[in-house]
């Protein structure tokens, strides 16, 4: 499976649209540029020589563990399950045991404040190289945090800002006990629903507890047997699950490719359902706004125009650009200049920008009083308690203007996006993605940089996420920053310089092109590893 | 501090090295085996060059030597 990956090594160019003169010029009112740059062809070789010794490795680890030569710390069959059908000897377990385990230590680690534009972590050693870890007690202070979804800086702990969030609490305590259904709506949800409404321009809204949940549970209820579903090559697990849950058929296009959707389009329409040729029920487009692993915008305005002409459905997945994008905030149908009736289910959550947790429905009032009557989340699950309901109110207000504060968190984000990108650019790293969207993926290709790139990040105090195989394709591991508007200048100046002096990451240009930077602070850095 | 900068460079280097063959993830006794895998071949192809290239060098000079029609010392005669 590492030769198919390498036969679908990226081969993306760089798009860029213009008002006038390309055909779909006249649907983008200011230009789209985004980037998916191809590594040179020596990062790719040293890659595969990279993965070809840590499987080597990992062979010559597996046969010390098989003939008892090394202590067994991974799940293995027992003993009277020997002559069943093995379960650990695929791939993704052989990747787990061999080489995740050797850099676990950068993921799921524990924090111990408010994962504001600083944050706090425990500090956590292992002595038996990432099989068993254990806390020294201590924790490391005021950590640059790039890895949050905090991206308008709503998560905060001043007491000023979250006073109506603590009168809330002591008004309504923290338990709901009961689903939407039943006993589980209270005045917050519906005030909440309303403002929703009101914000996105719609004429109803739902509110769900859960993210995730939100997509899983209410994608079964719009769609079901006899319906297409037509969903992008990159879409989030949420929306695969919920469309496989659905009993739908599904098919995929190409990441953001209108060609390969529309060609897909019009094979359905064509050829209808697979044996007995008749029209499909319902076919229905599911898009994301943001793709949180590349950082790229969906095109609105083609799949618009698209679906207006073969009389599909849109569902716009705004988990990560809704309070983002745009101009004020109200995601990417803001962003492209479009109006929210040219959508038919918008969906979003609150967990990115809003500092809370859940997730909402939003489109034409009959679609929500259908899913308030036949959603599995609204019959079975409880619904969002209010002191977080009341967190979304107050930042949706703040962002709407409505209570005095100022309203430039937007603007914030964009600016410090901008200077973001603009600067790792400039130092010739390779960045996927929009120039507009928060989420900037650095890419590092290599194995061995994923774990020394965050372990050298976490030293000179940045926490940052790092990506490699099952989120993203084996070749193509990354690191993801993910900019906030509580973000300032010199955080960023610190963490793009952090970069440079670690020259870690391969180069756009030639590798090893100014080595003068890199000084002293590599010999102390490496040299504590080896003694 | 020219002698400190190329340190720097060189220890820049060793730490590709180590990165791009994942050497850096490896316990001491895996790196222990790899490296002195590595440099056992590295010397046996160093010693195989130092042998045989000189020879080999030789012959290839004779050889188009005498394809471009150039005779040697001992047959020229002297015509009288």
């Amino acid at each position: 499976s590492l030769i198919q990956e390498a036969g679908c090594l990226c081969v993306f160019s760089v798009l860029y649209f213009q008002k006038n003169g390309i055909s779909n010029g006249t649907l983008y009112k200011k230009t789209f540029i985004e980037h998916f740059e191809q590594a040179p062809m020596y990062v790719a070789v040293l890659t595969f020589l990279g993965f070809g010794v840590g499987t080597i490795f990992g062979y010559l680890r597996d046969f010390m563990r098989a003939w008892g030569l090394e202590k067994r710390n991974v799940a293995t069959e027992r003993e009277q399950q020997k002559d069943f059908v093995p379960l650990y000897q695929d791939f993704e377990n052989f990747y787990t045991r061999n080489l995740y385990m050797r850099i676990r230590d950068n993921w799921n680690r524990p924090i111990c404040s408010v994962p504001g534009p600083q944050f706090d972590l425990m500090e956590r050693v292992t002595d038996d190289y990432n099989w068993t870890f254990r806390f020294t007690g201590r924790t490391i202070k005021n950590v640059i945090n790039m890895g949050s979804y905090n991206y308008l800086g709503f998560a905060e702990t001043d007491v000023n800002a979250l006073k109506t969030v603590t009168i809330e609490l002591q008004k309504y305590g923290t338990g709901i006990c009961s689903t939407r259904q039943e006993m589980g709506t209270l005045d917050k949800h519906v005030e909440l629903e309303k403002l929703v409404a009101k914000f996105l321009g719609v004429e109803d809204a739902m509110v769900f507890g859960m993210g995730f949940a939100t997509n899983s549970m209410n994608i079964p209820a719009l769609v079901g047997k006899g319906c297409l579903i037509l969903s992008d090559e990159l879409n989030h697990t949420s929306l695969v699950l919920g469309a496989r849950l659905s009993g739908a058929t599904i098919r995929i296009f190409k990441h953001n490719n209108m060609q390969s959707l529309e060609k897909l389009l019009r094979d359905a329409i064509i050829y209808g359902q697979p044996r007995s040729h008749r029209a499909w029920r319902k076919i229905i487009i599911l898009v994301e706004g943001i793709y949180s692993m590349e950082g790229s915008i969906v095109r609105l305005p083609e799949i618009v125009s698209l679906k207006k002409k073969y009389k599909a459905y849109l569902y716009l997945d705004e988990a990560h650009s809704i309070g983002a994008v745009g101009a004020t905030g109200r995601g990417v149908v803001e962003y492209f200049g479009m109006s929210p009736d040219d959508v038919d289910v918008l969906m979003g959550t609150f967990t990115k920008s809003f500092g809370a947790a859940g997730g909402y429905i939003a489109g034409k009032k009959d679609l929500v009083d259908f899913l308030r009557t036949h959603s599995h989340s609204a019959v079975y699950a409880t619904s969002m308690c209010p002191p977080v309901a009341e967190q979304i109110i107050r930042a949706m207000k703040c962002l709407m203007g409505q209570d005095g504060t100022t309203q430039g968190k937007v603007r914030q984000l964009g600016k410090n996006t901008r200077y973001f990108r603009r600067r790792l650019h400039e130092m010739g790293f390779i960045i996927y993605g929009n120039d507009d969207s928060p989420v900037v993926p650095l890419l590092l290709y290599m194995p061995g940089k994923i774990g020394a790139f965050a372990r050298r990040m976490l030293e000179k105090n940045i926490g940052v996420v790092v990506v490699g195989f099952p989120a993203t394709p084996i070749t193509e591991s990354r690191a993801r920053f993910c900019v906030s508007a509580a973000h300032t200048r010199e955080m960023l100046d610190t963490v793009s310089t952090a970069d440079v002096l670690l020259k870690l990451t391969s180069d756009a240009k030639e590798v090893g092109r100014s080595c003068v930077s890199v000084i002293l602070n590599l010999n102390n850095s490496f040299l504590h590893l080896f003694f | 501090m020219d002698i400190k900068s190329m340190k720097n460079y060189l220890y820049w280097l060793y730490c590709q090295f180590e990165l791009i063959t994942c050497s850096y993830l490896m316990e001491p006794w895996e790196k222990l085996l790899f490296y002195s895998f590595n440099i056992t071949m590295l010397v046996m192809v160093l010693y195989i060059a130092y042998i045989f290239v000189p020879v080999h060098i030789t012959m290839a000079f004779q050889f188009f030597l005498h394809l471009f029609g150039n005779q040697h010392e001992n047959t020229v005669s002297i015509v009288k």
